[in-house]
Order: structure tokens, then sequence, then C-alpha cells
């Protein structure tokens, strides 16, 4: 099963490394990582996806809490939520692709961000699952390269 | 306010800690620490090697329940501490490690005598500073002595760069110190208490499995009030022992791979385990689906992480071992139930414990005048009462202490058991020692252990801190050669120790005595000469023992517990 974990942590160099050696350690799996400041400075907020049973997300969510710099911890999947990723793929864009190119851009409700004769480079955000789509689509007519920010997520806010 | 120095500021702290001895190495990036330090009210005891005052502030640590303090310089002084700080973590010892760093400009520039301690320690303490900033300086320390003492204890680690410990810094008073992102359970669910005590009550056949937790939060006195007045049978993990009497008819001794016959036939068949501040590692539980099976299970602990992590449980209890006992033993006290007959109700499931200790008691064959090792050790045991404190190297040698030692208090069993560290219990004996001069200490050692970090020896003469090694010597690296003699067809690959010292020499070389006996008759006196003799300088016993004696009984590893090898 996979999670999306909501970590609070202080903003202090290691960290983040103190998570990740956990997981390395401990044998846990990591799918995607995000982390930036939140809007108090002193703290930062990391989305990180992993996949496992009852039993291993439990011990994952206690190991990180037992950390003395980890200050909250949720499992989002828990409750409703919404999740996004960007991703920046370069694609081919040559006379004979450039329209298809274009077309499935404006279905994903993507962007082009930078142009040269021989590709674009596209600007998509969306849930894991959309992101993977558009890839999918894209990759017959030539992917080069693509870059993925990895999922943030937050909790819906409850409607009363 | 006024100013003090990075190095005065730190001694303050120690002594504001209640720390009075403290153990240690020196080299360049502490210098200006050890230039206040003598001058200082804290004791320093200057150790032969990093891991020996690590082990030895271990040892203190384990002894007295405080906080042990240990100050290494940086680079090489650093790493060679790790191990040390990795044991004391994995049994959860509270202890504050300084060490010395390159001055914060060269920091990152590969330095002389620059590694990345923060880095390197941080899966093994249970957290860890570099102090980057002079104001961050008295904080962090009181800080890392606050985690270190609360919740699951654990060691510390501050790295100071040398420029902050030769910086002015300000001293303020010392503010109770709250941590909005570190504050452990001590106080139990009372709803989970009841749970627990109800199903204590219909329990038949109960067994109590008793870990470190129980030394660590000192609460061997509840656990042993609501054993008694239930009539429950105790078990004990290596880090439990003397959280319940061993000579009480109520103990069954230690559970586990090398545990008593008897205690793993009654985890095996009891119908409610409750486990206190024991974290079911795979030494004790063999294989994991057999272990308990027919058991209900109470497990408390105050590191949520332990709870569930191996196997499930029915009633978990995060809390302090000392608050979840006092719970228990309040809810009993006011249940208006007749506890001494609920007691009875167990005579026949502690008939059946008896039977199974009088089929197979702790046992091993008699060879004359060959030395059997767990001779020797019944002998210590009764020639000290059972109140000695005995640290151990680790092997077959800290198997039999562990069998044979009936140790009746807590805090007496100094000992490496979750990373079964060689070379451990030299050092932590001068640091036993050292926090109890009047204490008999006494090393179990293996011949193959002690030579890890003998150097000690010159700790102990310089301090005047002498302690028994008792060296069950086999001439084998034992416990590797007792696991090669039943599954490696007896290939003995290098465990044969084809070169050992001439351990009484050796002690004497040190300004210690050493004294060799190689028969069974001999024993006691030898022991009782040692006994006389350590009141002056430290020995060395040289056992002779029988070199192909192996530990037993022994469950293989990844076995059922109930498939015991027996002697
Ligand atoms: C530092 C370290 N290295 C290796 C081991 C693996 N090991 C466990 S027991 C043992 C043999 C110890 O020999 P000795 O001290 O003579 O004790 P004996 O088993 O013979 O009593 C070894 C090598 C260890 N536990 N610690
Ligand atoms: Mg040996």
């Amino acid at each position: 099963m996979k999670h999306t974990l909501s970590v609070l942590l202080q903003n202090k160099p290691g960290v983040l490394s103190r998570v990740t050696g956990l997981f390395s350690g401990r044998g846990f799996n990591i799918e995607s990582l995000s982390v930036a400041e939140t809007l108090d400075s002193s703290l930062s907020c990391l989305t990180l996806v992993t996949t496992g049973n009852e039993a291993i997300v439990e011990q994952i969510t206690k190991q990180l809490h037992k950390l003395i710099d980890v200050i909250k911890v949720t499992d989002i999947s828990e409750s409703e939520y919404v999740e996004r990723e960007m991703a920046l793929i370069r694609v081919k864009a040559e006379n004979t692709t450039r329209a298809e190119v274009l077309r499935v851009i404006d279905i994903f409700r993507g962007k082009v961000v930078d142009v040269s004769p021989k590709s674009y480079v596209v600007e998509v955000t969306g849930t894991t699952t959309k992101i993977q789509a558009i890839i999918d689509i894209l990759r017959p007519i030539g992917i080069k390269e693509i870059v993925r920010t990895g999922t943030i997520a937050m909790v819906r806010t409850p409607k009363k | 306010m006024e100013k003090i120095t990075g190095s005065e500021a730190i001694i303050q702290c120690l002594l504001e800690e209640g720390v009075k001895t403290i153990f240690g190495f020196p080299g360049g990036a502490v210098i200006d620490l050890y230039d206040t330090l003598m001058d200082s009210k804290v004791n320093h005891v200057l150790v032969r090697h990093e891991q020996g005052a690590v082990h030895a502030a271990d040892g203190f640590a384990r002894v007295t329940g405080d906080v042990g303090v240990a100050l290494l310089t940086s680079g090489p002084g650093a790493t060679n501490g790790v191990t040390a700080i990795a044991t004391a973590y994995m049994d959860s010892i509270p202890m504050v490690i300084l060490t010395g760093q390159v001055p914060t400009p060269l920091i990152g520039n590969d330095a002389f005598q620059e590694v990345d301690i923060v880095g390197i320690t941080r899966p093994c303490t249970k957290h860890n500073y570099l102090v980057n900033k002079a104001e961050d300086l008295v904080p962090t320390l009181r800080e890392a002595f606050h985690i270190a003492r609360t919740g699951r204890p654990g060691p510390v680690l501050v790295d100071l760069p040398k420029d902050i410990v030769a910086t002015m810094v300000e001293f303020h008073e010392k503010q109770p110190i709250r941590m909005q992102n570190y504050q452990p359970t001590y106080e139990p669910h009372l709803g989970q208490i009841e749970k627990a005590c109800k199903e204590i009550l219909k329990a038949k056949q109960p067994v109590l499995y008793v870990g470190g937790g129980v030394i660590l939060s000192n609460s061997s006195e509840e656990l042993t009030v609501l054993a008694k007045s239930l009539n429950i049978p105790v078990t004990m993990t290596l880090m439990g022992l003397g959280g319940f009497p061993g000579r009480d008819p109520l103990s069954m001794g230690m559970l586990g791979m090398h545990g008593s016959y008897t205690s793993n036939m009654a985890v095996a068949k009891s119908d409610l385990l409750i486990a206190v501040g024991a974290r079911f590692d795979d030494r004790v539980t063999g294989r994991v689906d057999a272990f308990a099976p027919h058991a209900k299970i109470i497990h408390i602990d105050i590191d949520p992480t332990s709870i569930s992590k191996n196997i499930a449980a029915d009633i978990p209890i995060v809390a302090d071992c000392k608050h979840a006992l006092v719970a228990m033993n309040n809810w009993f006290a006011s249940s208006g139930e007749n506890l001494d007959e609920i007691g009875a109700t167990h005579s026949p499931w502690l008939e059946t414990i008896n039977d199974w200790t009088r089929k197979h008691p702790m046992t091993y064959l008699d060879e004359g005048e060959t030395i059997k090792p767990q001779f020797v050790i019944e002998k210590l045991d009764e020639l000290t009462g059972g109140d000695a404190i005995i640290t151990t190297e680790v092997g077959q040698n800290q198997m039999w202490a562990a069998q044979f030692y009936k140790f009746n208090k807590p805090r007496r069993l100094v000992t490496s058991g979750g990373l079964g560290t060689m070379g451990f219990g030299l050092p932590a004996a001068i640091g036993a020692k050292m926090a109890f001069p009047d204490a008999t200490v006494i090393d179990v050692a293996g011949d193959g252990s002690i030579q890890m970090n003998i150097q000690e020896l010159s700790t102990s003469k310089q301090y005047d801190c002498p302690v028994i090694i008792c060296i069950l010597n086999n001439n084998y690296l034992g416990m590797v050669r007792q696991w090669q003699e039943l599954f490696y067809n007896k290939r003995y690959a290098s465990t044969v120790m084809e070169v050992t010292p001439d351990f009484v020499a050796l002690a004497e070389a040190y300004g210690a005595v050493g004294i060799r006996c190689d028969k069974t008759s001999e024993v006691e006196a030898t022991i009782k000469q040692a006994l006389e003799a350590v009141k002056k300088t430290t020995v060395i016993l040289d056992f002779r023992i029988a070199r192909e004696e192996g530990v037993f009984p022994m469950v293989p590893a990844g076995k059922a517990t109930t498939e015991m090898l027996l002697v």
C-alpha cells in the first residue's frame, strides 16, 4: 500500500539526513520525497511517499516521531487530501511531431516553458497518475529528459 | 552579564548536571578544555584508548543510573569512540559524549584531524549536535543531558569546534527544559492498565518477561511486588538480569538463545506474557511465529517503536515501567480481589515449571580436575553472595556469567547486550569501580576479548581502581568455535588463539597481580586469594578451563525457542 506522510521538521542542517538515514538504515522504502520551508521559517515540511503494509507504515511513523528534530508526522493518505507533483519534460518537437506534442500538452493542461528548433520543455502539474499518463503518451514521440518534484500533499479542509 | 570562556561554561554545565567524574583522552582540538578541566572540580580519568573512555563512562552510568560523560578529541579520538557509543546506544545507556572539532572556519575543508563525527554517529546516538554558534553552547549541553537521561535513555554526542570552546559566552541560569518536539510518555493510559490487570486476573499460566527497561527505570521493587503478590513466575533477558532477585523461587533465570530450559518452555506454554521493558529481540524470540504462540501479550515500554515491532502486542502500554507497574499494583490493591487466592490458582502452573527445572536444571558435566567455567562462576557467586558488580566481555564467558551468577539486585550485571562488544568488560569495570570504590567489581572475561582493551590495566593502576579480571581461558574465540563445532563441521577457521600472552606476566608488567589456576580443586582458594588481593590492586585470574566446553541450552539461530540443544 502506498502512503503519503507529511512530516514537520526543524529547519536545521542535518535534519534531512536523519530522515533519509532512518529509511536506509532500517530498510524502509522512499518512493518520493520533497521538502521546503514552511510559513514559519524555523520549520520545514517534508512530504514522503512510501509503500509497506500497515505494520511497516506504523513503524515508519513511530520511528520518524522518535527523531528529536521531528515535530509532527501525519499519514495524509488516511484522510481526504490533495496531492500534486510537477514535472519538466524535454520532448522532441520537430516539424512532423510539433502539433501532436502541443495537442497532448493542451489535454493535460501543460505549458511549454522553453522552445528550441528541435524540442520543447514542457511543464505539467497534477497527481502522480496524471504525470505518469502524460509521460506514457509523450514517450513514443521522444522524451529526452525528465525532472520530477515528487509528490507534495495537503489534507483537505474539513467541510462542516 | 559576566562572560566566561566556552570551556569554563562547559565545566559549569557538567557541575550543574551533577557530574563529578568524566573519562577521556586529550588532543589538539580539546586542549583548551583540558586546560580548564585541570583546575576544576570535575575529576578527569585519563584512559589509554578512547573506546575505553566511552565504555568506562558507560559502566559508570550503568551502575549508578546517572549520565556517564566522556571527552574525546577530534578525528581519530572521536572515531575510536564510535564502537563504544554504539554499544551504549544499543543498550539505552544515558551518556553525553563531548568531542573536539576543528575550528568552524575549517569545517568541511578536510582539515587536520577533521571527521564528520555528527554524521558518523547519527545512527548510533539518541541525538547529536554540532555547536556552531557560541550562544548555542550552553543550551545545547543542557538539552543533551536532558535527552540522554529522559524517556528511553541513550547516548548524546556534542561536537565542539575549537574556536567555540575558546570564545567568551554568557552563562545564564538554568531554566526547566521544555522541548516542543520531545516529550516522552511516562504515565500509562489507565484504561490500558485496567485491561492488562483484568487479563492477569484471568490468566492460568502467566509469565513476566523482564528486560533492561526495568533496570533503567529503577522499578525492580515494583516488579517484585507484582510478581510476588500474584505468584507469577519471572524470566529475564540478559539486560533484565537482577531486575528480579535471581535466588527467588519465582525466578526462572534468563530466556532466549542461551536461556534456561524452564524459561523457554514456560514462555512457549504460557497463556499470558507480560513484557516489561523488553523489546522482543531476535536472541530472545528465536523463530518469531513460534514465540509464545498461545499467549496474549501485554507489552509495557517507554519507546513506542519497541511495541509491535517484532511481535504484535494485544495490550500495548506506552509508559515508563515504574509508572506502569505502580499503576498496576495500585489497581490490584484496590480491586477488592483476593490476591492470595488468585496467586494460589497458579500453583499447578508453578508445579509444571518446577518439573521442567527438575528435569533440565542449569547444569554441566563434572570433569574432575579439569576446570568447568560454569563452576568458576558458581564459586564467584557463592563467595560474593551474588552481590558483586559483574561486568563481562562477550562470548561464552558472558553467557556463563549470565547463566550461573544469581544476580540478586539490579545494576549488578554490566554487559554489552545489544551490540555484543568484545573489549567492553575491563573499561566498564573501571567505570563501575570509580562509581562505587567499595564494591567488589569482577570482569568475567574471555582470553580473546580481554586483549581488545587490555591497555586499560594502566588506567586501573593509575587511579587506584582495583578490579578482578576473571579470564575463562579456553584459548579459543570460544563462542564462534562453538558455532563452528555445531554448524560448520568443526572447521575452526580463525578461532584458535595460536598465540596468547602469558596473562600472569602481563598482569605483573602492568603492576597488577596475576594468578593462574588449572585445577578444579584450586578454584575456590584462587578466588578467595583474588578477593583479598583486590583490596590493594587489580588481579588477573587465568583459569585454564575445559577448552571445548559449550554454552547450553542453546537455541540455534532462527529456530523455535523450544528446540533447545541441551547439555
Ligand atoms: C568487537 C567484536 N568482534 C568480534 C565479535 C564476534 N565474537 C563474538 S564472541 C567471540 C569470541 C570471543 O572470544 P573470547 O573472548 O575468548 O570468549 P569465549 O567465547 O572464548 O568465552 C567473537 C569473536 C564480537 N562480538 N565483538
Ligand atoms: Mg576464549
